[in-house]
């Protein structure tokens, strides 16, 4: 039990240490990331939609 | 006299060169030749196969795609002496961290088990049970990295990365047409129009020499050997070199199978192996060895990518310079990785088509955004000062982003729905 509580609260370590991202946000660094989760954002929908497909294809 | 004064000091000064290059050789070709794993040398296998020596003249331009993009994670390592996670996390903040960071520890352990699926094949060709290959297998890593120094690992490592050169000898074996090979190999071509299926195989080539454990393993790598700034040029050859040989076996490979199983469907490294056997023993048993010496070569440092970025990011002792009681945290990841992965193998009807296939897709998550970062991070001026990418690396390095995103995207998408290329 301790054991799980100290790994979350290594967690929330990690968590505060990088809360703030480092890297100066230019406007080529948002556009990066925004077109990262978008495509991300499609390709996890493409999984989805594989999965249930799977699932009502037997 | 004056001449043999001259020849003298040169010789001395590159026995000299030679010899730093010794001390700094590792991770660039160590990386290069494990990313030959089990699935590379069955895709290199099928492409021979399939297409003969026609697609070699890709491979061949797979050599500065590979190096513009791990010469990327040398200068990185190097100049932040942070792994490839921490720069991740620490750059873009918590939540690109623990995306990239469970995507990875996910990646690397279904890749570990399609690693032992290789080894346990390779071995049966032999006679050699699954259970035994597996425990072998456990106890020589083991071996390998329990002796508490970078160095001995790395060295251990290329030797390994030597044993991978066994597919050159297999190839003079099968006596190829050397004639063919130049006539049809080095020119651009596609044999047979370009159709579904040869871009798959285009795909699945670029997919297996780009992988986003690599990125994660040469960086921490370079941290864990303690290279500094000024070691980034010999860590560039490194890391050509290693680009180079490990596409000069890929090139071995096609040449084996393109000779002796030509127009044939090939499923898996072992298969190719098998029946090679029947027609040249000797090179289907050298065919069998290297995807041995392939899986284990990527186990190794797969399994190592996983727990370095663990201990970057939790702040263990994550140092193969460590003995087990400084970094208990590191070795447990370690040892669990590759025990779990080995046993997945041994559980009988396990879904290992099934792993394969989703290590293909889970790839095309991880890989862009590694990528991605990696550009970003290498434009970051305030931390890389005279290291930062120039203008012109960075159109060389988004263009071969850009392209692997793409294609390994289109990879991803034809693994999920087979039926687009038909």
């Amino acid at each position: 039990m301790n054991a799980i509580r100290n790994f979350f609260a290594k967690i929330g370590d990690v968590n505060r240490r990088y809360r703030e991202p480092r890297i100066e946000m230019s406007g080529a660094v948002r556009l990066s990331l925004m077109a990262l989760r978008v495509y991300l954002l499609a390709l996890v929908a493409l999984m989805v939609y594989k999965f249930v497909l799977l699932l009502t294809q037997g | 006299m004056n001449f043999f004064a001259r020849l003298y000091y040169r010789v001395r000064k590159s026995w000299k060169a030679i010899r730093l290059y010794l001390v700094i050789a590792g991770p660039g070709i160590v990386v290069m030749v494990a990313d030959n794993d089990a699935g590379g040398i069955t895709t290199y296998a099928a492409t021979g196969a399939k297409y003969g020596y026609h697609l070699i003249w890709f491979l061949l331009i797979l050599i500065p795609v590979a190096y513009y993009v791990q010469e990327m994670t040398v200068r990185l390592g190097a100049v932040t002496k942070r792994g490839h996670a921490e720069a991740i996390f620490d750059g873009f903040g918590a939540f690109w961290g623990w995306f990239s960071l469970i995507d990875l520890i996910i990646l690397d352990w279904l890749t570990l088990v399609t690693e032992f699926i290789g080894m346990t094949a390779a071995l049966g060709i032999f006679g050699v049970p699954p259970w035994l290959t597996v425990a072998a297998v456990c106890v020589l890593m083991a071996v390998i990295v329990l002796n508490g120094r970078y160095w001995t690992f790395e060295k251990l490592s290329l030797l390994f990365c030597a044993l991978n050169l066994i597919y050159i000898p297999g190839a003079f074996l099968v006596h190829p047409s050397v004639s063919a090979i130049l006539r049809e190999g080095l020119i651009p071509n596609f044999a047979g129009g370009f159709d579904g299926q040869l871009f798959f195989f285009l795909m699945a080539n670029i997919g297996t020499t780009i992988a986003p454990w690599m990125l994660f393993f040469q960086q921490s790598a370079v941290v864990d050997k303690g290279m500094l700034e000024k070691d980034i040029p010999w860590g560039r050859f490194d890391t050509l070199l290693g680009s180079i040989v490990t596409v000069v076996v890929a090139v071995f490979i096609v040449i084996v199978t393109g000779t002796v199983l030509p127009g044939i469907d090939i499923d898996s490294a072992a298969q190719a192996a098998e029946q090679l056997m029947t027609t040249d023993r000797y090179v289907g048993a050298f065919l069998a060895i290297g995807l041995f010496d392939a899986g284990l070569l990527g186990a190794i440092c797969i399994s190592l990518a996983s727990s370095w970025a663990f201990g970057e990011i939790f702040g263990w002792a994550h140092s193969l310079n460590t003995k087990i009681r400084q970094a208990p945290w590191f070795y447990a990841s370690y040892f669990f990785t590759l025990v779990t992965a080995g046993l997945v193998v041994l559980i009988p009807n396990a879904p290992l088509v099934l792993i394969t296939l989703f290590v293909q897709v889970i790839a095309v998550t991880l890989l862009p955004a590694a990528l991605v970062f990696l550009i970003l991070l290498l434009n970051d001026r305030k931390t890389m000062g005279e290291h930062c990418n120039t203008p012109a690396q960075n159109l060389v390095g988004g263009f071969i982003v850009v392209s692997i995103v793409v294609l390994s995207t289109l990879y991803g998408i034809t693994v999920m729905f087979p039926n687009l290329i038909h």
